[in-house]
């Protein structure tokens, strides 16, 4: 007798892999793994469908501690892996895993043509300001003046802006979430899966070795109502622990101002509204950074456009319509002759 | 060679070069003549020989583009040491070629372009027609430019659009000289520019009127026409291929064998850039291509493709497979299949980029970081890249592993009749994925092969995780173990040096098992070698020809039948790759004969060297 049994909905559980996380104790890390368990389950995405793909560095061992499939590459490339993958099975869930070093620095050309040609993976970048497993040198989106083991009198490079970098790229899909914000990740992961073509998630974690508290001033308990802007699409753009705070546009100097409504006249009116596919207003909310501003949390930008992987695979069903191809007759094209 | 003296008199080869400025259409040109030849059922090899700028500034010697081809009415191996006939379109082509063409040779130059100035701009003080400089050739001087302009005035064009019809004009006139037939030249011409579009028409014309020109002018004792018979070829239908044709189509025929989808993956760069080309317009044959961001990225798309359980290939020369070493050791660690086409070109760095060499040998055996091998095999002419690129798609999916195909610039763009093989013909090697669950890691092995499981993403029940990291040999988990790193070095060398078995044993290409003296060479010095040995042969000498495909690992007898021969002789256009190979492997005294003058062996040279082991005179 068949009997049609519903397979058992996944839990969380079900997306760990047997492996033991070696992330160091209090790593920012183990909060993104577990949103990620979660969020999958509730997603009821299939291990067997689920691809994570990811270069070099500490969130890279991220494939390992998921019971998908995975893939750790090599230093800045998995964008490029992942595309190939991609294309080869525009069928498959694939998500990328990768670092500020990884992403931005050795990678920062795989992934700027990754989004550019919006290839359909979600691109987690794990951005901790530094180099963690290379024990503690300056990262490209480390700040001027930090201190490591080869910048010992401070850098004095100007950091790289992770979601400014993806907007530039073209990226049809830019968020930022905090390590610790499990909720909130698991809607980013859950929008990023949804969006056909590239996502981009900058993803705030705070490596406790080598950058602690690098952040604080934002993720703080005390400080996070006042600091975090969580931007929803149609709605204002508030915060504060009374929602009295706001951001609006000057006109004339074409910057965001943050202002207070009912003081020096501001009204609730001259808040600016958010607009996921405004595409100027996402470039202008990606580089606002604390402490002048709140850091802007949520979807920046989302305006979907054909997927890079679709569109080949049209092009490809478009020659195949013809029928397969024939090797004996392909040769025997054109000029021949025959001897006998 | 007597092209001239005799009128229709039969030649058994002869040796032509094309040579003018880059914009003048001398590959068309060589390329259409050589495909008139085959038809006419002659050997043929072709040799285009141009520099790397598209357009170098008109009437300088370095943006000289010239075009060779040897054809007879004998097998042809070679495009010729020497040319018997020059044509020069300009005096920069003149002072770049004549000291090549042999002694009594003719030279067919455009006296329209013989102007004072462009005669200085190649370097002549004087007028090299006036001098003395030519008097060891026949000159045939002909005002090609002015025929052009007569010729194309009716149909309206412009001058310089008029001019560039001398290559249609030559064409037309060296047709009428060795007796060849127009027609797919006309269909050509036709083809490209649509049947009304007067440029079209004005380079049918000039065509016309080339051959009309030798024809009605009392020219012979300058040049009158020749007979070639065809050769006496195998049995079989035939096509006039180019390396890169050739290896393109034996990539997609290894994936049909295979039963896999392919996906090519390759970043733009000469001389490789045409296997990307071609490969993209055979979608149908469930290719898949992406121009990639660099090499680097191609190469990991490639890989990733793989790792989705598709055939990866990724092409590219020298400097983009330096890029891809990184990429092509995670093949290795994570033991997925992955073809590298290396179309060598001349180096160090940049190097020569249109000009040929063989001197990836290293680079594709031993150039990588840690103990990291893969086989090597090498395709020895333009259509032997059909059967090489096959065996390399076939290495790489029975042993899970990056292969390397090299080529070089010489055999990719070079041209030669073809006997074209039926798919029938080739066995296949279909690929089975890893289905069952019982049991499994990703590192399972064939107990024989050692070729680990492939199990592809989307399967039920096989989810695994694979990296960079050193896996464990009992699970493909991370391991960190000593032990087991020493495991899978072994495991991964083992694998890899069993293939010796799993390919035909070492014969030689010409002459016997053992003697005096072996010449052994590789990759596109096949047809000096072979031609060299054979002529040496003919004269008594004890020489024997032995060719490798197999470059890793190498064939199981080739120690034992290299001890067979007194003496050694490698030839290579490398600084003596090859050469070290063989002398760390079986510690032979072998000698080399070495060239990277970024030009292809010639059959001259090699016989020298043949003659100097020998101590024949």
């Amino acid at each position: 007798m068949n009997v049609n049994v519903e397979p058992a909905k996944l839990t969380p559980k079900d997306f760990a892999s047997d492996q033991e996380v070696r992330w160091c104790p209090g790593c920012g890390d183990y909060a993104i793994l577990k949103a990620m368990h979660k969020s999958l389950a509730d997603m009821g995405a299939k291990l067997e469908n689920t691809v994570f793909v990811s270069g070099i560095g500490c969130s890279s061992r991220f494939p390992y501690y998921m019971a998908t499939y995975g893939f750790h590459t090599i230093h800045g490339r998995a964008p490029a892996i992942a595309s190939g993958l991609k294309l080869a099975r525009p069928e498959l869930d694939v998500w990328v895993v990768t670092g500020d070093g990884d992403a931005l620095s050795i990678g920062g050309n795989h992934l700027f043509h990754a989004l550019r040609r919006n290839i359909d993976l979600n691109i987690l970048l794990f951005n901790n300001e530094i180099y963690g497993l290379t024990k503690g040198q300056y990262s490209p989106t480390s700040r001027i003046g930090q201190k490591s083991p080869s910048t010992p009198m401070g850098s004095v490079d100007s950091p790289a802006e992770a979601c400014t970098f993806a907007l530039g790229c073209n990226a049809r899909f830019v968020a930022r979430g905090i390590d610790v914000q499990a909720k909130e990740l698991g809607v980013l992961f859950s929008r990023a899966r949804e969006h056909k073509g590239a996502s981009f998630v900058e993803i705030i974690q705070n490596c406790i070795v080598y950058n602690d508290g690098a952040f604080s001033n934002f993720t703080e308990k005390d400080v996070a109502a006042e600091m975090q802007l969580h931007v929803k699409h149609g709605e204002p753009l508030l915060y504060g622990k009374d929602k009295n705070k706001g951001l609006r546009l000057n006109p004339k100097t074409l910057k965001i101002e943050a202002v207070v409504v009912g003081e020096n006249g501001v009204t609730a009116g001259d808040i600016l509204v958010h607009d996921e596919k405004n595409r100027v207003l996402a470039g202008l909310l990606a580089g606002l950074r604390p402490p002048q501003f709140p850091e802007i949390l949520g979807v920046i930008y989302c305006d979907p456009a054909p997927s890079y992987e679709a569109q080949v695979a049209a092009q490809n069903a478009q020659a195949r319509a013809k029928g397969p191809g024939d090797l004996d007759k392909l040769m025997r094209a054109g000029n021949t002759w025959s001897v006998t | 060679m007597n092209v001239q003296n005799v009128p229709k008199s039969e030649l058994e080869a002869v040796v032509v070069r094309f040579a003018g400025d880059s914009g003048d259409g001398v590959q068309l040109l060589g390329s259409q003549f050589a495909q008139e030849t085959a038809l006419a059922g002659n050997s043929l090899a072709t040799f285009p020989d141009f520099p790397a700028e598209i357009r170098a500034p008109t009437g300088t010697t370095y943006g000289v583009s010239a075009f060779q081809i040897n054809f007879g009415s004998r097998v042809v191996k070679t495009a010729g040491d020497q040319p018997d006939v020059l044509v020069a379109l300009n005096p920069a082509a003149l002072m770049v070629n004549y000291k090549g063409l042999r002694k009594g040779g003719l030279i067919i130059l455009d006296s329209g372009a013989f102007k004072d100035k462009d005669i200085k701009r190649a370097g002549f003080a004087v007028d090299p027609r006036t001098d003395g400089t030519l008097k060891e050739f026949r000159v045939l001087e002909l005002d090609i430019s002015a025929q052009a302009l007569e010729v194309a005035k009716p149909f309206g064009v412009s001058q310089k659009e008029a001019l560039r019809t001398k290559n249609l004009w030559v064409l037309g006139l060296v047709s009428w000289m060795y007796d060849r037939e127009l027609n797919s030249t006309n269909e050509y011409v036709a083809r490209k520019f649509g049947a009304d579009d007067p440029i079209g028409q004005a380079n049918l014309a000039a065509l016309k009127a080339g051959h009309a020109y030798g024809e009605t002018h009392e020219i012979s004792g300058d040049i009158s026409p020749v007979q070639m018979p065809s050769v006496k070829f195998e049995p079989g239908t035939y096509r006039l291929v180019s390396g890169a044709e050739a290896l393109a189509w034996g990539l997609a025929a290894g994936a049909q064998l295979a039963n896999l989808e392919a996906l090519l993956a390759s970043y733009p760069i000469t001389p490789s850039s045409p296997i990307l080309h071609i490969l993209a317009r055979l979608k149908q044959f469930g290719i898949t291509t992406f121009q990639a961001e660099d090499e680097i990225a191609a190469c990991c798309a490639a890989l990733g493709a793989s790792y989705a359980g598709k055939l990866g290939i990724t092409a590219s020369s020298g400097p983009g497979i330096a890029l891809k070493t990184e990429a092509i050791g995670l093949g290795i660690g994570t033991e997925l299949p992955l073809v590298v086409v290396n179309t060598q070109r001349a180096g160090p760095s940049t190097g020569l980029p249109t000009k040929t060499e063989q001197s990836d040998l290293f680079l594709s055996v031993w150039g990588r970081n840690a103990d990291a091998p893969i086989p090597v095999v090498a395709s020895r002419s333009p259509g032997d890249c059909f059967e090489v690129a096959i065996e390399a798609v076939r290495l790489a999916v029975k042993y899970m592993t990056p292969v390397m195909l090299l080529s070089d610039g010489y055999i990719a763009n070079a041209a030669e009749p073809w006997r074209i093989p039926s798919m029938k013909d080739f066995k296949p090697f279909p690929v089975e994925f890893h289905k069952n669950t019982e049991g499994f890691h990703p590192f399972l092995r064939d107990p024989k092969t050692l070729a680990r499981v492939w199990a592809v993403p989307g399967t039920p029940g096989l989810m695994h995780r694979i990296g960079g990291i050193e896996r464990d040999y009992n699970s493909g988990n991370i391991s960190y173990e000593a032990a087991n790193h020493q495991k899978m070095t072994d495991t991964r060398a083992a694998k890899i040096n069993n293939i010796a078995n799993d390919i035909p044993e070492q014969g030689v290409e010409a002459g016997e098992l053992k003697g005096k003296l072996a010449v052994v060479g590789w990759g596109s010095t096949f047809g000096p070698i072979n031609r060299a040995v054979s002529n040496m042969r003919a004269k008594g000498l004890d020489v024997s020809h032995i060719h490798i495909r197999h470059i890793w690992p190498l064939p199981r007898n080739l120690g034992d039948l290299l001890k067979n021969f007194d003496k050694v002789l490698v030839a290579e256009m490398n600084n003596g790759q090859m050469l070290t190979l063989l002398k760390s492997q079986y510690l032979i005294d072998a000698k080399g004969l070495l060239k990277v003058s970024g030009q292809p062996l010639k059959i001259d040279e090699v016989e020298s060297a043949i003659r100097s082991q020998l101590g024949a005179p």
